[in-house]
């Protein structure tokens, strides 16, 4: 027996946390480049949004079900995506991360995103246990390091990074052995300090930005000096904020790409601790609302899409505003619905799409 | 294969609400840390900002100008620009090199030599690329603000010496305030203050330095200028007017142009410097923008010390012009009767060592006025030793010689007149009668400034009055000294100096001036003693210091002027004379209203005056 999904059954108190932060948003971008050769940046934006709605539209229409029995088509293509990337991407910045597709430019990488969460949803509901095994783990991790891997070699540590908490975070609600879980946090715990000293088989950028966020005071002018000023836009801002627009460290161009990767920054600057606990409860909001869907899910299949997505949310902000104050190193990760860029935004509202997806339907059989 | 949704499992909900605590606790963290940040520290960040945002930059008041008598410009300031090259991001740097190079005129070699003299001063202190820059040079730096973001424009104050060398020695110069000098103020001097190094710049500084005022600019993090928060106004330093006299003061630096030696002119009343020249000479304005390292160390180095000023600094055997101090101590001591004769045949033995008189025929018989007029050697031999050391260091000491007479300059020298004291107390003997014969002529151990000679001649010619020289024209009080005279040795002495040139027969004969009592007396110093100009051989060994000491009128004079002319051939009356002749009759023709503006010192000139042949040599045989 299938009936159709309706309209209301939107989640629309997640709609409208959505639309406060995209809100947020798009005025500290308009505050942060208004009175810079970037000026209009706000519009392209919102240009995005708009695109993004329209791609969660689209997307919640196909049952996740169908999504989820195309896993293997879908994991496929994105690895051979990564692959061409590698191939023939090309390159900005000194990364190969892009294609053309049509004219248009497609970052493979966030595309995988979905696919990692789609992959991972339908692997742990075909395993079907609460108690995964050893062996199942293995699987697990093969199947998220792959395009790990692909995408470290663009190279991008941020997106490469991300695909990680959907795996961690799919297992633990799979049932992961308590035992399991702790030799893995205990090899994370050997690992880094490993991979500290494997460090030298690091790009010279990421060797450069660990060294920074290690040491940001011996170089001022460079990564370093990033954060540091990003600090200082922070501290000033103090607890009511300069004022919209009044902020001197985002005026005045100290904090770094201050309208994307570092807007946190500038809305402390110009907004204060009020601001930023206004923010940050939004998305705690914002993945509350995520788990109360999960909760509501019809089956296992839809928690694991949803709580993919939210792990991959959650991680972002973590992670994004942990550097803002200094307390994880510039990896580029952006803060999602805030941050400037066209990839970026359309992948969260896709991602979105899918957990309306899943509410959409906990009601039909 | 069983199909993969079966949905037989149940949500795991107490993970989900685990989940969500875990969530919620991450975020109350991220709040903590920005709580640290923008509540605990939020000052100390604030403080960050201020500094990252807001520029303050100087605003350098100009330094007070000198003028002279009459309100003539000696030394102004105006306002100038400097190009200065940012350090402190050197990829952007090495790259704009280049372009830097062509824009500016400036050589790579150079460009990298300053660069690598800098390479230990911390990043954030700029270069000065360019100290004096011209309208092209400003035109370029901002022409190409965008592209160019290493070039800055500084606003500097730079001195001007219109007068360049004539008035150098003087006037002094200024440059960086020395590490010592901002270690013992660092209240008042900050890096890089321009401050006097030397002659008045240096003594009158506080005066005519002016405050400087400060504005606080907002700049991006290019370091671009957005806007001026505020901005406190420099105030500029006060002028000082000078007692010095240009016309005077060129006339003398013409008449010495070529020469090596000093000379100073004095108001015989007031102690007011009317010209003080020194040559070899420097142009001030070498260091206004910024003395090159080589220039500097040439002339430190040169022997003929061009930095040195003579008038006060040079320290000189006075030759004859000692015998007036010899007289006034003969007549006023009474140790010896002013009628005193003595015989001269051309030389005479002391002590078992001859003498010689600088005229090898002999003057004859010769008494005081005679002695004063033919410089006549033997009787001063004489004088000196009836009189003995002591009695002529009480008079040579009271009449200023072999001391600092107190000029407002610094790094006076004091000379010296030797003591019988000061022999026991320096080279721990006693003092050798013989050495009194030598200091009878100004020869031996004594050693004068041209200003400590022409404050003596003209405290003897005022009755003992020791006026205080001074170069500033406001000093509110003057400062005298006495030294009380008889008036019976004050005319009989300046009855002498008068007819050195207005009798015929006298030493200074070629240079009387019509209607003006000039008086005065010559000296011809040997620069080395006999022997040693003997070894020496050739033109060397006869070089002597010419000295002339002249003054106007007869008593009180209103105008006293000393000049020396140094290492050369010829006599003190012929080298010196015409200096001192031509700043008096000056004096004279400016206050009669006869005085032509000189372009030349040539047209004041008179075109009768004789060379007259080498009257007088001082002559010393041991």
């Amino acid at each position: 027996m299938t009936g159709r999904p309706r309209i209301q059954d939107f989640d629309w108190p997640l709609l409208g946390i959505l639309g406060v932060i995209c809100l947020v948003g798009i005025l500290e971008i308009y505050s942060s480049t208004h009175a810079s050769a970037m000026a209009g940046m706000q519009w392209k934006q919102l240009m995005w949004i708009g695109i993004g709605m329209i791609g969660m539209f689209l997307i919640s229409r196909i049952d996740y079900h169908t999504l989820l029995d195309q896993a293997p088509v879908l994991y496929l293509t994105g690895i051979a995506g990564l692959l061409i990337v590698l191939v023939i991407g090309y390159s900005r910045l000194g990364a190969k991360r892009w294609i053309s597709v049509g004219g248009q430019t497609l970052q493979v990488s966030e595309l995988m995103k979905l696919i990692i969460i789609i992959v991972l949803a339908r692997y742990f509901t075909e395993v079907r246990t609460d108690r995964l095994t050893l062996r199942d783990l293995a699987k697990v991790a093969a199947l998220t390091l792959v395009p790990v891997a692909l995408i470290l070699k663009q190279p991008d540590l941020g997106t490469a990074m991300v695909l990680v908490p959907v795996a961690l975070v799919g297992a633990f609600f799979a049932g992961i052995e308590w035992k399991h879980a702790a030799v893995g946090l205990l090899l994370i715990a050997l690992l880094v300090p490993l991979a500290w000293n494997m460090r030298h088989h690091l790009k010279p950028y990421q060797q450069q930005r660990i060294e920074t966020f290690l040491h940001p005071e011996q170089d001022q002018r460079g990564a370093g000096y990033q954060i540091l000023q990003s600090e200082i836009a922070v501290g000033s801002g103090g607890f009511w904020g300069k004022g919209f627009s009044k902020g001197s460290q985002n005026q005045l161009g100290f904090v770094p790409v201050r309208y994307s990767d570092f807007i946190l920054a500038a809305l402390a600057e110009e907004q204060g601790f009020i601001g930023v606990c206004v923010v940050l409860l939004l998305y705690l909001g914002l993945i509350l609302r995520l788990v109360d869907n999960a909760q509501k899910a019809k089956d296992r299949a839809g928690m694991y899409v949803v709580m993919g997505v939210t792990a991959i949310l959650g991680f972002h902000v973590l992670v994004n505003a942990s550097m803002v104050i200094g307390y994880m190193p510039v990896t580029g990760i952006p803060l999602p619905l805030m941050s400037y860029g066209g990839s970026a935004t359309a992948f969260v509202f896709l991602a979105l799409g899918l957990v309306m997806n899943v509410r959409m339907r906990r009601f039909v059989n | 294969m069983a199909p993969w949704n079966i949905t037989d499992q149940k949500i795991p909900q107490g993970r989900l609400a685990l989940f969500s605590y875990v969530s919620a606790a991450l975020v109350v963290l991220l709040l903590a840390g920005f709580w640290k940040l923008q509540v605990v520290q939020s000052e100390h960040y604030a403080d960050l900002a201020d500094k990252n945002g807001i520029r303050p930059i100087a605003i350098i008041a100009p330094r007070g100008a000198m003028l002279d008598r009459e309100g003539r410009v000696l030394v102004d300031s105006y306002p100038s620009f400097s190009i200065l090259l940012m350090r402190d991001n050197p990829k952007v740097l090495e790259k704009s090199l280049p372009q830097i190079e062509d824009g500016l005129g400036i050589s790579a070699e150079d460009l990298h030599q300053q660069l690598e003299a800098a390479k230990f001063e911390p990043k954030f202190l700029p270069l000065v690329v360019k100290p004096a820059a011209s309208e092209a040079d400003i035109e370029f730096v901002e022409s190409h603000r965008a592209d160019l973001p290493v070039l800055e424009l500084e606003m500097v104050q730079r001195r001007r010496y219109p007068l360049g060398e004539v008035l150098a020695n003087t006037i002094g110069y200024v440059g960086e305030v020395s590490p010592q000098e901002l270690e013992k103020n660092p209240d008042k001097y900050k890096p890089g203050d321009i401050v006097g190094k030397a002659g008045l710049e240096k003594q009158y500084n506080e005066l005519i330095v002016g405050t400087d005022g400060m504005k606080r600019v907002v700049v991006n993090s290019v370091g671009r200028v957005i806007r001026t928060l505020d901005n406190i106004d420099a105030i500029p330093g006060k002028p000082i007017q000078l007692t010095i006299d240009e016309d005077l003061q060129r006339i003398a630096d013409t008449d010495m142009a070529d020469k090596q030696g000093a000379v100073v002119a004095m108001d015989g009343h007031t102690g007011e410097i009317l010209a003080m020249v020194s040559r070899p000479t420097f142009d001030p304005n070498d260091f206004a923008v910024r003395i090159a390292p080589q220039e500097w160390a040439a002339l430190n180095k040169d022997p003929n010390t061009p930095l040195l000023n003579r008038a006060i600094q040079a320290q000189l055997a006075p030759g004859s012009t000692f015998k007036i101090i010899m007289a006034t101590a003969m007549l006023e001591s009474k140790a010896i009767p002013a009628d005193y004769v003595a015989y001269c045949p051309g030389e005479a033995v002391f002590y078992g060592r001859v003498f010689h008189c600088w005229q090898p025929k002999g003057h004859g018989a010769v008494d005081l006025h005679t002695g004063i007029v033919r410089s006549c050697d033997v009787f001063f031999y004489n004088v000196g030793q009836r009189l003995g050391i002591d009695k002529i260091y009480y008079y040579a000491n009271g009449l200023g010689l072999g001391r600092r007479t107190g000029i407002d300059l610094p790094s006076e020298e004091p000379g010296l007149m030797p003591s019988e004291e000061w022999v026991q107390r320096v080279y721990h003997h006693k003092w050798y009668a013989g050495e009194t014969i030598s200091v009878a002529i100004g020869q031996g151990a004594i050693m004068v400034t041209p200003i400590q000679l022409a404050r003596a001649y003209d405290s003897v010619a005022s009755g003992g009055t020791l006026v205080e020289p001074h170069l500033l024209k406001d000093l509110s009080a003057l400062k005298v000294e006495r030294f009380p005279l008889s008036d019976e040795t004050v005319e009989k002495v300046t009855q002498g100096m008068y007819d050195v040139i207005n009798e015929g027969g006298g030493t200074g004969y070629a240079l009387r001036l019509q209607d003006v009592d000039f008086s005065g007396k010559s000296g011809t110093a040997q620069v080395m003693s006999y022997q040693a100009g003997a070894k020496v051989g050739g033109r060397a060994g006869k070089l002597t210091n010419g000295w002339f000491v002249g003054y106007a009128p007869r008593r009180n004079p209103d105008i006293v002027v000393a000049a020396v002319v140094q290492g050369s051939t010829e006599h003190g009356g012929t080298t010196a004379g015409p200096v001192v002749r031509d700043l008096v009759k000056a004096y004279y023709d400016k206050k009669s209203g006869h005085f032509a503006q000189p372009s030349t010192a040539q047209n004041i000139q008179p075109s009768h005056v004789i060379p007259v042949a080498d009257p007088e040599a001082e002559a010393e045989s041991r």
